[in-house]
């Protein structure tokens, strides 16, 4: 299997700009991280809000480049600061975001939406883009009278595979997934997480996926890195993480986790009781 | 007696393409000293129906019910200004968003005496009193010094639990908690959940916690309503919804749950929800 | 709650294509504000006006009846029938040149705004999306338009361009485009973090596509509601520079310089003045009302659910 992305160290420095009275200073959002996910595998980044998962994810798009460290996309070494980025690369990386709601432009039709990758970095004609974009459609699980619509026409899992589809309009290699079902029911998280199982089988795509609920982690992913305060503190294959967690952040954690199984309500009703 | 006791509530709201049902003949009643949750997707009226007990709705609900009662005294006869002295001081409720439920340009202190003014009639040094002591209560930190902040200096669960501290206040009979910690991270939401029980334990507070999260449900509750669309879909002791589920549609938002997957995919709701229960 | 079923009775709804229900959708609001729809008819029948001039007018706006120089109305004692709202001072007919000047007000209003409004779009865009030394540049520069009164700095532009109806359109322009420029880097700053952009950066979206087709259409709201309000206030300050004599020039029939030409008859022959008065007035109310009902319908803060 080869190895899809790679990052050495990777390190992110915000610069906090200074007022008047007070001087710049500086945030260490990621602080040298390392990982790599083969071909076909998922990657779960786990952690709470502020913990740099989202600033690794946009490194990890090629949407902001890293501070220092090297990343490798398919064993090339991807430097968007000095190099700029080749429309190869961009095709190789796409993302999918939490909020289903912020992330289709409310003013373009989803024909228009899924083919505006292919109109920038392909020259297809209208003909072939429409027969992609339809292909993809019922790929996801929507149909070709769905082309016409507009976003606002769409539940929010709806809207969530359109933002898969366009993601895969390009055949890219890794998908980046920023909490793709935090912002849906449970049931249609079910149908979303199904629906990325299904993509990934037949595309053998690699995932990245950003999520800050275990349970969903614990069913999707193949690798678990645990991320707090901008540092690495767990990484390996999700049973060993889970099994046998090393670092205190991620006991506590796991601990924090509210359980959902039968013991556990029957214990806590009977601390209640006594 | 219950607590509050709710016959056949229905909200309605008038909607440019004629009126929508958002909540169908519900009944509802909540003991004192009872935790009761309230689960359900998006669009199953769970935060509606409260919200029509408060009072709150806009111009555009309609609320109907055969009957609905606090504490013995009928809601649906209160003119607003009766019904004000009751919502806020004997009921009260948290939201699910807690930065936004703070008036950003007042002080926390400021608004929690403002609602010990309003209700309780206490004077300065008894409001500054009783606020650092809800705070003490709530667990924040320093509390004096607290009462000067404003809601940007602090985070999400301090926020909540400002919200929290307003909220009992009064000493409310009833606590209504609207997805109380969904906004929050999983360790703070564990804080937040603890601090609700342990204060509805103390001062025998009856208890609603509307959420979507199943394992919120089972962390919390005694008594739990499934809601969907709605319609009742079930009403059990918190041990025997998850042991034994009776309708379709908890079995399904119960295997839904990653954590029950048993092999490669998910059941959706919709495979199981027109199946018959095993042994009907 | 399924999410195959959920798009279902929005579809259901919908018989005809989107742009028309949006467009359904938008005349219900701003029809639900009555001086908006009165605002409208007045307008459009001054558009009317304005194209069917030649038909309208009894007269033509600059033949001159030496035999009947300030001829009060028609209603009043010593109007006559021929001259309905009376002659000016050296005998036209004040109907026929009230009837041409709504070419000349609704001509400046377009012109100032298309100016205005492409010149600030294009300002503002670069200045919102770029940030930075850009932002900092563009806006300081506005900020000094914006620090003169408008009508002085208008006045001083066209006592460099020299008088004449176009220098004074060109002024009034570039006295009007800071407003957009603001408004639109406003916009751009709020939409320009959204995901629905980042994921077009993603897909590969170059700088000028990200600026012109994906974020500006989401803009457009606001600055369709300046364009109106600036419609009129163009109006206003080219009929004030005719006034001051720096606009169009006699004989030219604009309301504003026919104003300024009859002001010495204003306590003998006060019709001169009034009715080139009045039409402004109109035309300005008019537009304003629309200005208002637009805001009403298309931004989704004021909408009523």
């Amino acid at each position: 299997m080869s190895v899809v992305v790679e990052g050495k160290n990777i390190k992110r420095d915000y610069h906090v700009g200074g007022g008047l009275m007070r001087g710049a200073r500086t945030v260490h959002a990621v602080k040298g991280v390392s990982f790599s996910v083969e071909q076909g595998k998922t990657l779960a980044i786990v952690g709470e809000s502020g913990c740099g998962k989202s600033t690794l994810a946009r490194i990890i798009t090629l949407i902001d480049p890293a501070t220092s460290g090297d990343l490798l996309i398919d064993g090339h070494k991807v430097d968007i600061a000095k190099d700029g980025l080749s429309k190869e690369m961009r095709r190789k990386v796409q993302i999918v975001f939490q909020n289903p709601y912020g992330s289709l432009n409310p003013r373009q039709k989803i024909g228009d939406i899924l083919g505006e990758p292919l109109i920038i970095n392909t020259d297809k004609p209208a003909e072939e883009r429409r027969e992609l974009a339809h292909a993809m459609l019922k790929k996801v699980g929507l149909g070709p009278e769905h082309y016409n619509r507009y976003p606002h026409m769409f539940s929010g899992g709806q809207r969530q595979r359109i933002a898969i589809a366009r993601a895969l309009m390009l055949n890219p290699r890794l998908l980046v997934l920023d909490e793709p079902v935090s912002a849906l029911d449970l049931s249609v998280q079910a149908q979303v997480l199904n629906l990325l199982a299904d993509l990934q089988d037949e595309f053998e795509l690699t995932y990245v996926f950003i999520s800050h609920d275990l349970s969903v982690v614990r069913y999707i992913a193949d690798d678990v890195m645990v991320m707090y305060f901008g540092e690495a503190v767990e990484y390996g294959p999700r049973d060993e993480v889970f099994s046998n967690p090393q670092h205190s952040y991620t006991k506590t954690l796991f601990a924090a986790t509210p359980r959902a199984d039968v013991a556990s309500i029957k214990a806590r009703l009977a601390k209640k009781a006594a | 007696m219950p607590l509050l006791d709710i016959k056949n509530l229905t909200v309605s709201f008038d909607t440019s393409t004629g009126p929508f049902l958002a909540v169908k003949g519900i009944d509802l009643s909540v003991e004192p000293r009872e935790v009761l949750a309230i689960v359900g997707e998006s669009g199953s009226g769970k935060s509606v129906s409260m919200l029509a007990v408060m009072g709150l709705l806009p111009a555009s609900a309609t609320v109907t019910a055969d009957r609905m009662s606090f504490d013995g005294v009928d809601l649906l006869g209160l003119d607003a200004a009766e019904r004000r002295k009751i919502v806020g001081k004997d009921i009260s409720m948290i939201f699910q968003e807690p930065i936004a439920s703070l008036n950003p340009c007042f002080t926390v202190g400021f608004q929690i005496e403002e609602v010990l003014r309003f209700h309780m009639g206490m004077d300065r040094a008894q409001r500054r009193a009783r606020a650092i002591e809800l705070l003490t209560l709530v667990g924040i930190p320093e509390p004096a010094e607290r009462l000067s902040s404003y809601p940007h200096q602090m985070s999400g669960g301090q926020c909540q639990r400002v919200m929290i501290a307003i909220a009992i206040a009064c000493n409310p009979k009833l606590l209504i908690a609207d997805e109380p910690t969904t906004a929050l991270d999983v360790t703070i939401q564990k804080q937040i959940l603890d601090l609700l029980v342990r204060l509805q334990a103390e001062y025998g507070m009856g208890l609603i916690m509307i959420t979507h999260n199943m394992g919120v449900v089972a962390e919390t509750a005694d008594r739990v309503i499934v809601q969907y669309k709605g319609t009742k879909m079930e009403e059990a002791g918190v041990l025997s919804l998850f042991e034994s589920p009776k309708s379709n549609y908890t079995r399904a938002l119960l295997s839904a749950l990653p954590d029950n997957a048993t092999g490669d995919r998910l059941p959706t709701v919709s495979d199981m929800m027109f199946e018959p229960a095993p042994g009907a | 709650m399924t999410d195959q079923s959920a798009g279902l009775p929005a579809a259901a709804t919908v018989p005809t294509g989107p742009r028309q229900r949006a467009l359904s959708e938008f005349w219900h609001y701003f029809s639900m504000n009555t001086g908006a729809v009165i605002g409208l008819v007045v307008f459009t029948l001054l558009v009317l006006t304005a194209i069917f001039a030649p038909l309208i007018a009894p007269h033509m706006p600059d033949e001159q009846f030496r035999d009947s120089l300030l001829t009060p109305p028609m209603w009043q004692e010593g109007g006559k029938s021929m001259f309905i709202l009376g002659t000016d001072a050296v005998g036209r007919d004040m109907l026929s040149r009230l009837i041409y000047g709504a070419r000349y007000s609704l001509f400046i209003g377009l012109v100032v705004v298309v100016f205005a409004l492409v010149s600030g779009i294009i300002l503002g865009v670069l200045a919102g999306y770029f940030r930075g030394w850009v932002d900092t540049l563009i806006m300081r520069v506005m900020d000094i338009i914006l620090a003169f009164p408008s009508l002085l700095l208008a006045l001083v532009l066209v006592a460099i361009l020299g008088p004449g109806l176009f220098n004074a359109m060109l002024a009034i322009a570039l006295v009007l485009q800071p407003h957009f420029a603001r408004l639109t880097r406003a916009a751009v700053m709020a939409e320009k973090n959204r995901e629905y952009v980042v994921s077009a950066k993603v897909a590969g979206a170059s700088h000028l596509r990200l600026m012109l087709v994906t974020i500006l259409p989401n803009c457009v709201a606001p600055l369709i509601v300046q364009a109106t309000l600036s419609f009129s206030n163009a109006i206003l300050e080219a009929a004030a520079l005719g006034f001051l004599g720096m606009g169009a020039q006699p004989p030219t029939p604009e309301w504003g310089t026919m104003l300024a030409t009859a002001r010495e008859f204003i306590l003998r022959a006060p019709w001169v003045v009034t009715f080139p008065g009045l039409a402004i007035l109109i035309t300005v109310l008019a537009i304003n009302l629309i200005g208002d009902g637009l805001r009403d319908a298309l931004d989704p803060k004021l909408k009523r659910s």
